[in-house]
């Protein structure tokens, strides 16, 4: 039953997760550790501090590793399709239903009244963002790079995949020796 | 655009690998990178459309950034590509995470990776303040200035000084939303030049 236990844990603890992946780790803490067992708290914290250092999202990091672990390839394939595949479903199935009324006005009136939200909900992440850069790196570091990539992307255009990869090389070289 | 089917395909996978192997931090991080490869390289949407996705995205349970990956890729070639989307995202950090589990204790103590972390938060949030500031000027350009900046005090009263959930935040604007232009019309009909009420 390792398999049918992935796909019901993983998808409760996504689909009850508000808030993107961040948000569904405590509910996966919930399945993996408490509920299944698949893990004992130490290895959690382990997958978790290396889920944080690698790029991508984190839940699927975690159900990956986990499905893995506890049913090898099938088991990794499962415990991501539970954790992506629904969510995912309801997004297509829900735009596709706005693509369709695009012309009313209860839809215009819809994607209008949303910008707000979004533009807030990005200036405060923005503000987090920014208050954990000071927080790990210091206020000058945060400001310098802030005001290198704001001119590199915004005014030289240059794409934030070249943007990103020079913050690496200098967050590996100079502020390895900050943090 | 003349794209052919397999053309398609290799954006899809090139978009998404990149956004998935350069966002450090979790889905928010990753959001305006996947807006930057859709809107701005590959022109699959544009930027209200990008918007109403991420809002949907955020309304919805589960993790965001696999969410939008599966939608762009199911637009541009349905089911097929919404699966080369999303594992072409999460596949290569999936994969590192259970190749790299005997290396844990050295990755995660290491501090040439907290500093590389560290180096990029600062870009993260220049790419997410550009982007508030972009939808922004937005609502403003499309509520008018009096009834934009409302919405924007009632937004940031309602997600930070009520700590009100994203998805309750979303669905109540959405709501107003749905009878936003008919209040509109009613209160012209009525000629009365103030737009601001309602709600």
């Amino acid at each position: 039953m390792d398999w049918w236990n992935l796909i019901v844990g993983f998808f409760i603890a996504n689909v009850l997760g508000y808030g993107g992946g961040p948000a569904s780790i405590p509910l996966m803490y919930n399945e993996i550790v408490n509920h299944y067992k698949w893990l004992n708290n130490e290895d959690f914290s382990n997958i978790l501090a290396l889920g944080n250092s690698l790029p991508g999202p984190i839940a699927t990091k975690i159900a990956a590793f986990v499905g893995f672990d506890v049913w090898s390839w099938p088991g990794m394939l499962l415990a991501l399709a539970a954790t992506i595949v629904p969510s995912a479903i309801a997004l297509i199935v829900l735009l596709k239903l706005l693509h369709k009324h695009r012309q009313s006005p209860v839809v215009k009136g819809m994607s209008l009244l949303v910008q707000p939200v979004i533009a807030v909900m990005m200036l405060l992440l923005t503000w987090q963002m920014a208050d954990s850069s000071i927080g790990s790196s210091g206020i000058w570091h945060t400001i310098g790079i802030a005001a290198v990539a704001y001119w590199a992307m915004e005014r030289r255009k240059i794409h934030p995949a070249f943007v990103v990869c020079a913050a690496f090389i200098y967050g590996g070289l100079v502020l390895s020796h900050v943090v | 655009m003349g794209s052919s089917k397999y053309g398609d395909y290799g954006q899809l996978f090139w978009a998404m690998f990149k956004t998935g192997v350069l966002g450090f931090g979790g889905g928010p991080s990753v959001i305006p990178l996947i807006r930057h490869e859709a809107v701005k390289t590959y022109n699959w949407i544009d930027n209200d459309e990008f918007g109403e996705i991420l809002a949907l995205a955020n309304a919805l349970p589960g993790p965001i950034a696999t969410k939008m990956a599966a939608y762009l890729g199911y637009r541009k070639r349905g089911t097929l590509g919404a699966t080369v989307a999303v594992l072409s995202h999460i596949l290569p950090s999936a994969l590192a995470m259970i190749a790299l589990m005997s290396v844990v204790q050295y990755l995660s103590g290491s501090q040439i990776v907290q500093g590389m972390i560290a180096g990029v938060i600062p870009v993260v949030a220049v790419m997410l303040g550009v982007m508030a500031y972009e939808f922004g000027e937005k609502a403003i350009k499309g509520l008018g200035a009096k009834l934009g900046i409302v919405l924007f005090v009632a937004a940031f009263a309602l997600l930070q000084l009520l700590d009100v959930h994203d998805a309750i935040v979303i669905a109540l604007f959405l709501a107003y939303g749905a009878f936003h232009f008919k209040i509109v019309r009613k209160l012209r009909e009525r000629k009365q030049p103030k737009e601001t009420s309602g709600g």
